[in-house]
């Protein structure tokens, strides 16, 4: 299915969340999902699908500062 | 409380800005900010503060200077090595604005001090190195109703958001909360390109100045993710979330948390983070 991740145009054959965090390798520890401008649990990741059309943002934690 | 003539050509080039004018610029001289660590960010953002003519800075650090810093914390100078970042920081912002009231604190901020210490500021400043303490940051702004710019840093990379209390989305809206000690790299120990860390306390300073000003819109419900390699920002749009357990409708975080302090080592498998 075609996701935008980041911004960017993705092809991916996955069904939830947190498939395209596997699929790419990211600890779902370490950043948090938005999946068409909703905020999805932790929890959920796994619970939570994803469909044709989706649009999702990783954040990244950014802990510097000093 | 009236301009002297030097204030009025000091502060010039803001007077003529139609949107600050000589009340802004007053608006700037009663204004107060409270600055959460002297370092990478908080030393751009006390310095342009203080060029700008805030009325009164706090500062809070626990730390002393060292040699490694002065690639990035521009108050900090050679001889500054070894003595107390918060001090070293008064002595340059009042070199630089003599107008200027900087109140400093040698220590850390917890969950023991943190209300106190931005109950009397206007709006407050994350400058701090560690998830702790921007959790912390975050909560005591949320419960004390102060404005926060958010700041954060890392290798190429720096992200910038503004809290409004009840009206923006916090930090724990996106973040539930630290990540585990230990898996995500401090600027210590992964490094940090050090102008990077100007640009996002420059943009932590004008997002103050704006607030104070009341003028065009702030950093609110948008967080702006910088990547120094490609000079790209990117801007994710964010929105209050209703299980956030800190500003949401049914709270379960009523008062502060001091988090363990993070262990300052990464992971041997520790996962390099790219963001985007």
């Amino acid at each position: 299915m075609q996701l935008t991740i980041n911004g960017k145009p993705e092809t991916l054959e996955v069904s939830t969340v947190l498939d395209v965090l596997k699929s790419k390798d990211i600890d779902p520890q370490l950043v948090a999902v938005e999946l068409n401008t909703q905020m999805v649990d932790q929890e959920h990741l796994g619970t939570t699908s994803v469909k044709d059309g989706d649009k999702l943002e990783f954040l990244f934690f950014m802990g510097g500062g000093a | 409380m009236s301009f002297t003539e030097e204030q009025i050509t000091r502060y010039s080039r803001h007077i003529l800005l139609p949107e600050v004018g000589g009340k802004g610029q007053k608006k700037l001289s009663q204004a107060k900010v409270f600055i959460v660590g002297a370092g990478g960010l908080g030393c751009p953002v006390a310095y342009y503060l203080a060029a700008a003519g805030i009325g009164t800075i706090g500062l809070i650090d626990s730390d002393v200077v060292d040699l490694s810093n002065l690639q990035r914390q521009i108050l900090h100078h050679t001889p500054d090595v070894g003595r107390s970042k918060v001090l070293s920081a008064k002595e340059k912002i009042q070199a630089l604005n003599p107008d200027v009231q900087v109140n400093t604190h040698e220590g850390r901020f917890t969950s023991l001090n943190a209300r106190d210490l931005i109950r009397h500021y206007d709006v407050v400043i994350d400058g701090v190195d560690n998830f702790p303490a921007k959790f912390l940051i975050n909560d005591a702004c949320y419960l004390e109703g102060k404005p926060l710019v958010h700041g954060g840093i890392l290798r190429f990379e720096g992200r910038a958001f503004t809290i409004i209390p009840n009206k923006s989305a916090c930090y724990r809206c996106i973040f539930k909360q630290p990540p585990p000690a230990g898996v995500v790299p401090t600027c210590q120990e992964a490094g940090i390109i050090g102008v990077v860390a100007g640009i996002i306390g420059t943009i932590q300073a004008t997002e103050a100045i704006k607030l104070i000003l009341n003028i065009g819109t702030p950093l609110t419900d948008r967080i702006l993710d910088f990547d120094a390699r490609t000079t790209a920002f990117r801007e994710i749009r964010v929105k209050r979330n209703p299980t956030c357990a800190l500003c949401g409708p049914d709270p379960s975080l009523t008062e502060l948390i001091d988090y363990e302090q993070e262990a300052c080592q990464l992971q041997p498998s520790g996962t390099m983070l790219t963001n985007g």
